[in-house]
């Protein structure tokens, strides 16, 4: 957990988070990871070590994927975040969502949001990933209880159904 | 009536929805009125007598909550097995990071800085970090001999086969500790008041563990404690027993300040504190004829147990009666130890002592097979149990198991002898060096010897007002599908869609005591009490008459709803019942150990790149007979996620100590395999069935976690032709032994 220092004061910081803007007090240097949790009570996003190693907390900040325990909230405003709780519609989960419950790719659930999101990332900038290139985006998510596999599974079913769409 | 089956298809995972929408709440996720924030106090060395705490006096310390161990209502102890482990840290401390106070403030930043404003003085003791230092009482530091717990198993008469032998072959195999490395650390929120006692909330796999050891720290009744399981984000054993403690410390901040306290520990603190996977060393000496048959046997398994006794015992009984593997022992005595040291206590994770017995068990059968100059494959089918044998406790195999046709299958799935010869060839030549290895095993399903009788564990099956059924047990999920494969039992039992049948919340005010989530015993043994239970509300409703013996699920509801009307709660329970002719005798750890084996050959491809040392496997083949396979999907992600992390327990995961403190406490240093780093895990199931089991299934969990370790070390042997007897073997140490011995 990051100490803020008692001497700076609470600042005011406008970001888009899952399309909304939002506006929140936060010291400069409070992890954007305790700002999404705390001051939006948008719990998805999960800590894992605290340190940028494990991607639990992954978010995308303006189509970048970045360890939200490592960005203070300085640095993410005027930003555009999508975390999980902005994946899914009303009622249906999105293509990447429903292919990780069908493929076993969540087993614990606390790397998914995190795995989810890197995953997002990857189709966004490649449509057809093989395999390798798969594990290797996902390579800084890690993941204790499935070995990966049915996760690199949902990911490549996501593709094949996003673009027979 | 349904005729489709929901026993071995893969249904969605019940909390699934919520896990990938973000939606599930953990622990860390739950936030009360009022609520302060816990932390501890830790002891800066391994072994000494406190001798003055003292706290900076530029803080205010009125604002903070402090306990130590005085403010304990009841004993200072967590309740477990033997009490050893002092909740707080009373007047002396025997390992690093031990507790010794806790603080609270509802201000999680002050209080860290809070935590490095307490200064503790000490009168330091030599300490003890070494098995074999506590072996030789350098310094007694437990107990008068520093042994937790011995266990003897002997079989027919070893002394007299040495003579016989043609040849008796010595080995000495030794394993690492390993993190668990769950990727939600430990937290718990803990609430009090007089009327209710103590409330928790956590991320734990054992609810009724966490409540025995409350009611004797608290001095509180069985009915003035509440355990909640939160969502769970992965445990692997690391959340057995460690819970008890961090509720504990939560519980005495809430009951000193009268607000709720939530602790949440960061990784550091997680790693360097709780738990890991005991550290082994397991000496073999094996007399064996010159056609390759295993004559008998001594073996020595030791583990280190750390500075308390806690989980010990049992994790050394599992390894005992695992180490003499899933070969025929006609003359055997295995001698197991659990000793002490001044380290952090070690703990269960996946396993429980049989990767440790198991890998020392897989690399001597290479070693044998060399000596009398026969092929890993051909030692093994030598020895391998039949039906009608007796284990090395002398429990009968009564499966009609075929380890032979299972090897086959094995080598037939890795293309094992064309790779072996092929990469003999091509090792000729170049800095990559190809090897292919094998490990044939067992393990135990449930509890060990008379353990689920001693549990006797209950579940209940309740009836719903509206139609739906409800599962009640205390087991719980953390990943591996327990809600889901739980909910397909009852829905099988009853004839009714999946969707019908929820699992409640595990929480000690709502649920029996289903036992421990431990020992591969929950699909087994919890779920083979679940099928009763709910075959008891189905019979009930038979009975009333307001249900036919045949009935589609709408009539079901139907029939739930008018019961409840009339007669109110509709409930029906199932306890344990030992099966019958089940012998065990605690004292000579004789008879049958467990109700069933689960059996497995895997098969390691590994390259090792002489520029670098760093060994990669590159395919891995995992087949086993698991009984029924409840669930595809869930099998095959259990079996994967095991062998994985068995890949880090042989080649990644390193615990650097000193002093009995882990100086690598950090995801940036301590390993674990990323989603590049692993090969494909090829994963094939037998279905024997299993007559103890819920519609024939037995335990999975922990046996992915036996052999991937052996595989992958006798595949570096068959590449590089050098001797690796220790893990985790890194590229540091494999250039080490080759430096050292040359290869072949």
């Amino acid at each position: 957990m990051t100490v803020p220092s008692g001497r700076q004061g609470k600042c005011e910081f406008t970001f888009t988070v899952n399309g909304r803007r939002e506006t929140v007090r936060a010291y400069p240097m409070e992890r954007l990871l305790d700002v999404l949790r705390h001051e939006l009570n948008l719990n998805g996003t999960k800590e894992g070590c605290g340190e940028g190693e494990c991607g639990s907390c992954s978010v995308l900040m303006n189509g970048e994927l970045a360890n939200s325990c490592l960005i203070p909230a300085l640095q993410a405003s005027g930003a555009e975040i999508t975390t999980i709780e902005g994946l899914a519609g009303e009622s249906q989960l999105s293509v990447l969502q429903s292919a990780f419950l069908e493929c076993g790719g969540a087993q614990c659930g606390i790397c998914t949001p995190g795995m989810i999101l890197s995953a997002r990332h990857l189709l966004n900038k490649n449509a057809n990933p093989t395999t390798d290139e798969i594990r290797e985006a996902l390579s800084g998510n890690l993941c204790r209880c499935t070995g990966y596999a049915q996760i690199v599974e949902a990911v490549a079913q996501a593709a094949r159904h996003r673009s027979a769409e | 009536m349904t005729e489709e089956h929901i026993i071995g298809t893969s249904v969605p995972r019940k909390e699934g929805r919520d896990k990938v929408t973000g939606a599930a709440r953990y622990v860390d996720d739950m936030t009360l009125p009022g609520m302060l924030y816990g932390a501890t106090v830790r002891s800066r060395f391994p072994r000494g007598i406190i001798k003055k705490i003292s706290f900076d006096p530029q803080f205010t310390w009125s604002e903070f909550v402090i306990v130590t161990a005085r403010d304990i209502p009841g004993k200072n102890c967590i309740a477990l097995i033997g009490d050893d482990q002092p909740c707080l840290a009373d007047g002396k401390v025997s390992h690093p990071e031990e507790p010794i106070l806790l603080l609270a403030h509802a201000n999680p930043h002050l209080l860290r800085k809070a935590v490095d404003a307490v200064t503790i003085e000490y009168e330091l003791l030599p300490a003890i970090f070494t098995m074999e230092a506590s072996e030789r009482r350098e310094h007694i530091i437990w107990g008068t001999d520093n042994t937790f717990k011995t266990f003897l198993i002997s079989k027919g008469d070893v002394d007299r086969v040495w003579s016989k032998a043609d040849y008796i072959v010595d080995g000495e195999y030794t394993t690492g500790a390993q993190e668990q490395l769950y990727i939600e650390n430990n937290g718990v929120i803990a609430a009090f008041d007089l009327e209710q006692g103590i409330t928790i909330w956590g991320s734990l796999q054992c609810p009724y563990y966490v409540h025995k050891a409350l009611m004797a720290l608290c001095g509180l009744k069985e009915d003035k404690v509440r355990v909640v399981q939160m969502e769970t984000g992965g445990a692997f054993g690391g959340k057995e027993d460690y819970p008890s403690i961090i509720a504990g410390h939560a519980a005495l901040l809430a009951v000193k300040s009268r607000s709720p306290v939530k602790i949440i520990y960061d990784r550091t603190e997680d790693m360097t504190a709780t738990t890991k996977r005991h550290p082994s060393r397991t000496r073999h000496r094996t007399a064996v004829s010159k056609d390759g048959k295993i004559l008998g046997g001594e073996i020595d398994f030791t583990i280190d147990g750390g500075a308390y006794a806690t989980l010990s015992s049992v994790v050394l009984s599992r390894g005992t009666i695992h180490a003499g593997g899933p070969y025929y022992w006609p003359n055997i005595r295995i001698r197991g130890k659990a000793v002490a040291t001044n380290m952090p206590p070690h703990g269960a994770f996946r396993g429980f002592g049989a990767p440790q017995s198991l890998f020392a068990m897989e690399r001597h059968m290479d070693r044998i097979a060399q000596t009398v100059g026969l092929s890993p494959i051909e030692i093994r089918r030598r020895n391998f149990l039949k039906p009608g044998q007796t284990t090395t406790t002398e429990q009968t195999i009564r499966e009609d198991i075929d380890l032979g046709k299972l090897l086959d299958r094995a080598l037939e799935l890795s293309d094992y002898p064309a790779k072996k010869a092929k990469f003999a060839q091509e090792n000729q030549t170049g800095p990559i060096k190809k090897g292919i290895g094998l490990a044939t095993f067992l393990h135990g399903a449930g509890f060990t010897g008379s353990g689920e009788r001693y549990l006797a564990s209950v579940v209940g099956v309740e009836g719903c007002a509206d139609g739906s059924v409800r599962v009640l047990v205390s087991s719980t999920e953390f990943g591996q599908g327990t809600n889901t494969v739980l909910c397909q039992i009852a829905a099988e039992a009853l004839n009714l869609p999946y969707d019908d049948v929820r699992i409640a919340q595990p929480d000690t005010n709502q649920v029996p005591n289903s036992g421990p989530t431990v020992a591969s015993r929950t699909a087994m043994v919890v779920g083979n009490l679940v099928r009763s239970a709910a075959v008891g509300i189905k019979q009930t409703l038979i009975a009333s008459g307001m249900l036919g013996d045949a009935y589609s699920p709408e009539e079901f509801r139907a029939a739930c709803k008018n019961h409840i009307a009339e007669h109110g709660k509709l409930c029906s329970t199932a306890r344990y019942d030992p099966p019958p002719g089940v012998f065990w005798d605690d004292e000579k750890y004789r008879g049958e150990a467990y109700a069933t084996f689960a059996w497995a050959a895997y098969v390691a491809e590994v390259e090792v790149d002489l520029s670098t040392y760093i060994a990669t496997v590159k395919d891995f083949v995992a087949l086993q007979e698991v009984g029924k396979v409840l669930h595809p999907i869930l099998a095959k992600g259990q079996i994967i996620g095991g062998v994985a992390q068995g890949i880090g327990f042989a080649l990644y995961e390193k615990v650097v100590w000193q002093n009995g403190r882990m100086q690598n406490g950090q995801m940036t240093n301590y390993i674990m395999p990323t989603s590049a780093d692993l090969p494909e895990i090829r994963v094939f199931f037998e279905e024997l069935g299993n007559v103890h089991g819920a519609y024939g299934a037995k335990g999975i969990g922990e046996l992915p976690m036996d052999g991937p370790a052996p595989a992958i070390v006798n595949a570096i042997e068959d590449a590089l032709g050098a001797r690796f007897d220790s893990i985790p073997l890194l590229p540091e140490d494999i250039f080490e032994t080759i430096s050292a011995d040359g290869v072949r």
